[in-house]
């Protein structure tokens, strides 16, 4: 029986009569990987936030089943991690107030240590100290994936992952991306090839079919 | 996620919101100018004129209701502004957001009508309250009942685009009620009635509150959505 399985029926999505995408289906089981791609406008960074409940779908059913429960919408949050341009982290407090909010607010009972090394991981733990305002684009990036990763989620949702950041956190994410492969469900949002080689399969928004990636 | 794990959780947001605001001074600074400005011009208008005390207890809580619309609905604002939204949507359930900046805007507006009562009190020399309790009581069901309404308001105003106007012209009709009764129970106590003579307005300020948080728990999670 299969631990992880997170499927999409159908998913559409119209905004103010516009139609973005129509019929989305997949489904991933864990150790899956999956690309969304598609041209500027395509709805990539829409599907996403309706993956991570973020955003009603117009039509359509999303089910994640985690052991054999359903997890019903409300709870996806639990089990879901997300990182996008979208997403923003408060400016007046520090990086490490940040992931202590996170913590608490989620009711994990995450040691400091796990934090740091979080902090570590990303190259932030000299920052830390640092309000989030005086970041870089590229260290409030990284930030992100400390707040996507705080309570180990079986689903790791990416859009654009490697946009702003160096070589140093290009390969900090690749390795993310490969150890999520290994514990859950990995979903890219991206147009960035050698994102997607990564992926074992694709969705293109742009003729909406779900086919294996080449690897 | 268990009750007591909701509580925190809550505590956690209100928490942030309060260091939040004492960093920034979003709505801290407008609602005190606001206060200081408003009974500045009334204090000018006033002058040696003799005005009634009933009259003087509208204009109290003309200010309060003013100082509320230039300042709470920072706190849903604020978010949707830095866009922070999406944020609070990944790590908590919409009634534990909710109830976390309620309880903020409740502690806010309460030290707030503090601040404006006992300065109202110590400058406009023709309002003396009688009966202090009365009064008291009012002040309390009067800021638990504004500052309820205020925050489901400010979570609807903060999606749209004109959220400045909106504010005040969406929150008139809905606190009307409470403004009236809180206006009627604030003369009681400047004419010195018994305690037992505004038992009506209380129950209605209860009642208008059980109402709104009612209604506010069971909407708050359609308006967060989308």
């Amino acid at each position: 029986m299969n631990l992880i399985s997170f499927s999409a029926e159908n998913i559409a999505k119209t905004f103010n009569r516009r139609k973005i995408f129509n019929d989305i289906s997949f489904t991933m089981k864990e150790f899956n990987s999956l690309a969304i791609t598609g041209r500027n406008g395509s709805g990539k960074s829409t599907l996403l936030k309706i993956l991570a409940g973020v955003l009603s779908p117009t039509k359509g059913e999303m089910n994640l089943v985690i052991e054999g429960r359903v997890i019903k919408k409300e709870e996806y949050f639990v089990h879901l991690g997300l990182v996008s341009p979208y997403l923003q982290l408060y400016d007046e407090f520090t990086g490490w107030e940040n992931l202590d909010f996170f913590r608490k607010v989620r009711g994990l009972d995450t040691a400091d240590e796990y934090l740091a090394e979080l902090l570590s991981r990303v190259n932030l733990s000299d920052r830390k100290n640092d309000f989030v305002r005086t970041y870089s684009s590229g260290m409030k990036q990284r930030l992100k994936y400390a707040f996507a990763l705080i309570h180990r989620p079986v689903i790791l949702l990416l859009d654009e992952p490697t946009s702003n950041l160096d070589d140093e956190g290009i390969a900090t994410v690749y390795q993310i991306m490969e150890e999520q492969k290994k514990s859950g469900i990995l979903i890219v949002a991206t147009n960035d090839k050698e994102d997607i080689t990564m992926c074992e399969y694709v969705i293109d928004l742009n003729i909406q079919t779900l086919k294996k990636g080449e690897k | 996620m268990k009750t007591g794990s909701s509580i925190s959780a809550t505590w956690t947001i209100f928490k942030k919101d309060m260091y939040s605001e004492l960093r920034t001074r979003y709505a801290l600074n407008a609602l005190l100018m606001f206060v200081i400005t408003t009974l500045s011009v009334i204090l000018f208008s006033i002058g040696n004129e003799n005005v009634s005390p009933e009259l003087l207890a509208g204009v109290l809580w003309i200010i309060i209701f003013f100082s509320t619309m230039s300042g709470l609905s920072r706190t849903f604002v604020s978010e949707e502004e830095r866009g922070t939204v999406m944020t609070l949507h990944l790590i908590a359930r919409p009634l534990t957001v909710f109830f976390g900046k309620l309880l903020f805007n409740l502690i806010l507006l309460g030290a707030l009508n503090v601040f404006t009562v006992v300065l109202y009190l110590l400058l406009v020399t023709g309002f003396s309250v009688v009966n202090y309790p009365i009064f008291i009581i009012t002040i309390i069901l009067g800021t638990l009942g504004l500052g309820s309404g205020s925050t489901i308001i400010a979570a609807i105003i903060a999606k749209a685009n004109t959220k400045g106007t909106l504010y005040p012209v969406l929150s008139f009709p809905i606190l009307l009620p409470l403004l009236l009764t809180v206006i009627n129970a604030t003369k009681l106590s400047v004419e010195g009635v018994p305690l037992v003579d505004a038992i009506g307005e209380f129950q209605v300020l209860i009642s208008y509150l059980i109402v709104l948080l009612a209604i506010s728990y069971l909407l708050f999670e359609y308006i967060w959505k989308e």
